[in-house]
């Protein structure tokens, strides 16, 4: 009888519950009024004044190494670094924008995701994606030091700074966090404002993905004027040879796609781009937990049937136990 | 009358002794990280963000704290009464468990000051499984001392608290077995969201919290094998193997399922390659598997399941499959991409080794003073 009870009490709470079982979600929407940046690879020379730029807007010491003052010489993201500039190379490392025998530069800052594995992850909602402009912020008040947010970015940007006792996560806020807000201000992000050759370029989503999309149609070899700045308004041209473009624009996409767009004549695996799915791992994450849980009523309807089971079977077990 | 009593004896032993010089050489590291900040004790770094502090205190050791659970299960709601007189003793280890279990959570925690906005419900985002885990082990943690406190009215002879709290304890102990199952597959659902960073062959996304589950539960009666035995060496007491074998039985039924969703994931996503590969990962779960077969094929032959070493051993192996399988998944075959690796340090290691040393010394110590292990046979009610 007591396997019977604990069936029809299981039975009845499956039952219960099946019917508010959320559904897996789709991946998320890009935000309605969405900024960006569009990252184009065959521009960049490597001039690191965007690494630079972000230090100052940011208020972060350079990194040096040896005698290279006048550049930053950060290798990755680190707490004080929240943009870098990395170098591919090949064999000769003679050809700019070749696979082999070639190099280029890839920057790497936080993607600003559309659906966010960051903000999807943190317990305390310290990381939040803006509603309208869809920058991904980060609340260290609400902060306790986890860290799943690197461990639930697929680009591991979330840094926090270890050697720090009552440190904090660091990652880029497209220059729009309290104090700086550039955005707000109508400005442009920091790096993009201070790139040369608008290898990084400031503007909302759809307006990038355009001019991303238009630079995929142009025949390698051919000269095309590439705007600086800000795509809506650029502050300046810059004539450049087309260079044979792999016919992706990566963050299109990829794991539900992200604000900051790149382009690059390299394949994208070959910088350092991970292997991402079209669904975005936040979506199954947050699909999986809410369907188990089903928010609270689940767990509520389950505590229910096994307190009844319990309480049934501590009774009958009154005479040869004490508990 | 109550059918548990402390085994006695001196406290001051020599293993007692040992396991506290231990746990103070990890104590000092962690004063360090305190003082210094994380980066001083550990080698995490930007990419690897979790070390052996989250995934053997918290992962593994909440894991392996899961007796008090799996016996909760077979007695109160299976109503297998005859496993009573194992209760407290796995639920004293649950207690310990739990408790370093949190403990390692909040010195890992970068920002262990804030740790209460976890619990405020303006701060919660129930997207995320970490505040599932973070909320749901707090709880069980409380559930688990309350559970525990009669062994501490006994000892006291405040028999009107522990009638009244018998009273409401059915309440406790469905929470007991409640708050287990949603963390210890939360702790499996923490992998989906790292998705291509676990390496594929337990990159099982959907599939996460079941196997976490199914894994826990075989680690759960495991450990009340486990424990049970060495506590009856240790203190020389009459063994319980027919009552352990039983417990036995139930690993072979669940060892069963966890295996064949496991092998059905690989097969049906395409994996089977991989795990005939012969690179790390594939020797690692290769190995993992081998751990999970060999309990199972121990605990199918009755003859051995009766026999109090071969029981021991499958239950080892079982410990040690439900911990591979974590290591390798959070830590081992990790990858988070080019450019990053992590190894621990040595004073990382220790502070986790003394988190355990200081375990087992409170447990020892415990059995000892409080009425947690049943009494003899000849001398039980039934
Ligand atoms: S947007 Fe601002 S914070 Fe982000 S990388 Fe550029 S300069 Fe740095
Ligand atoms: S790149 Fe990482 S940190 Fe940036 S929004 Fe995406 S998940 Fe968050
Ligand atoms: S470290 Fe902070 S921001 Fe990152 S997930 Fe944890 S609480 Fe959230």
């Amino acid at each position: 009888m007591k396997r019977r009870d604990f069936l029809k009490a299981t039975g009845a709470t499956l039952l219960g519950s099946a019917s508010s079982v959320a559904q897996a979600r789709p991946n998320l929407e890009p935000a309605p009024e969405a900024v960006g940046m569009l990252f184009d690879s065959t521009l960049c020379v490597g001039c690191k004044a965007c690494v630079s730029k972000c230090k100052e807007v940011n208020g972060m010491p350079p990194v040096i190494e040896g005698d290279a003052v006048q550049y930053d010489s950060a290798r990755d993201l680190s707490g004080d670094t929240l943009n870098v500039i990395k170098l591919y190379q090949n064999g000769q490392a003679n050809q700019k924008d070749q696979e082999v025998d070639g190099f280029c530069f890839e920057k790497r800052s936080c993607m600003h995701c559309v659906d966010p594995g960051c903000v999807s992850v943190c317990p305390v909602t310290a990381l939040r994606r803006h509603p309208k402009t869809g920058i991904i912020s980060y609340h260290v008040d609400a902060c306790i030091g986890c860290r799943n947010c690197t461990m639930g970015c697929p680009y591991n940007v979330p840094q926090f700074e270890y050697d720090n006792p009552f440190g904090q996560i660091r990652k880029c806020e497209m220059c729009n966090q309290a104090g700086v807000e550039r955005i707000d201000q109508g400005q442009m992000t920091g790096c993009a404002e201070a790139c040369p050759t608008g290898a990084t370029l400031f503007g909302t989503r759809n307006e990038l993905l355009i001019e991303a999309k238009r630079r995929l149609t142009l025949k390698p070899g051919d000269i095309y004027n590439y705007p600086c700045g800000d795509v809506n308004h650029p502050d300046s041209w810059h004539e450049q040879e087309v260079a044979a473009y792999q016919p992706h624009i990566w963050g299109e996409k990829e794991a539900g796609g992200t604000n900051v767009l790149h382009l690059s004549a390299v394949p994208f695996d070959k910088l350092g781009m991970p292997p991402l799915p079209e669904r975005s791992y936040a979506s199954i994450s947050e699909g999986v937990q809410h369907t188990l849980y089903s928010y609270l009523a689940l767990p509520a309807a389950a505590l229910v049937g096994l307190s009844y089971v319990v309480h049934r079977n501590t009774r009958d077990s009154e005479g040869d136990s004490d508990e | 009358m109550s059918n548990y009593q402390p085994t006695g004896g001196r406290l001051l032993t020599l293993p007692v002794v040992l396991l506290a010089v231990i746990a103070g050489i990890g104590l000092y590291y962690l004063g360090l990280r305190f003082v210094h900040g994380l980066g001083a004790v550990t080698q995490l770094n930007g990419a690897h963000a979790w070390g052996i502090w989250v995934v053997y205190d918290v992962v593994i050791g909440t894991a392996l704290a899961c007796g008090g659970y799996a016996l909760a299960i077979t007695v109160y709601v299976l109503n297998k009464g005859q496993y009573h007189p194992l209760m407290r003793g796995a639920l004293t280890a649950s207690l310990f468990g739990y408790a370093l279990g949190g403990l390692g959570a909040f010195v890992d925690m970068g920002r262990w000051w804030a740790f209460y906005n976890i619990f405020l419900p303006w701060n919660m985002n129930f997207n995320s499984v970490m505040l599932e885990v973070g909320l749901c082990v707090s709880a069980y943690i409380l559930v688990l001392f309350i559970e525990f406190s009669p062994v501490l009215f006994d000892k006291m002879g405040a028999q009107k608290l522990r009638n009244a709290l018998n009273k409401v304890l059915f309440l406790f102990i469905a929470l007991g077995v409640l708050l287990p199952t949603m963390h210890q597959s939360s702790l499996g659902s923490l992998l989906i969201a790292m998705g291509y960073k676990v390496a594929p062959l337990w990159q099982s996304l959907h599939l996460q919290p079941l196997l976490a589950l199914l894994t826990a539960l075989t680690m759960g009666f495991s450990i009340v094998i486990f424990e049970a035995s060495l506590v009856n060496s240790a203190f020389r007491r009459h063994e319980e193997t027919p009552l352990l074998s039983g417990l036995g039985k139930a690993i072979v039924g669940l060892l069963t399922v966890y295996l064949v969703i496991r092998f059905v994931e690989i097969i049906l996503r395409d994996k089977l390659g991989l795990v005939l590969a012969f690179d790390m990962n594939s020797v690692l779960f290769l190995l993992e598997t081998a751990l999970f077969v060999l309990p199972l094929i121990v605990l199918l032959s009755p003859a051995k399941r009766r026999n109090g070493r071969w029981l021991l051993t499958a239950a080892l192996s079982m410990l040690l499959a439900g911990t591979l399988y974590r290591f390798n998944a959070f830590l081992f075959t990790f990858n988070p991409g080019p450019g990053y690796s992590y190894f621990p340090s040595a004073p990382e290691v220790m502070v986790t080794i003394g988190i355990i040393a200081l375990e087992i010394l409170v447990y020892l110590l415990f059995v000892k003073i409080l009425p947690i292990l049943p009494v003899e046979e000849k001398q039980q009610s039934h």
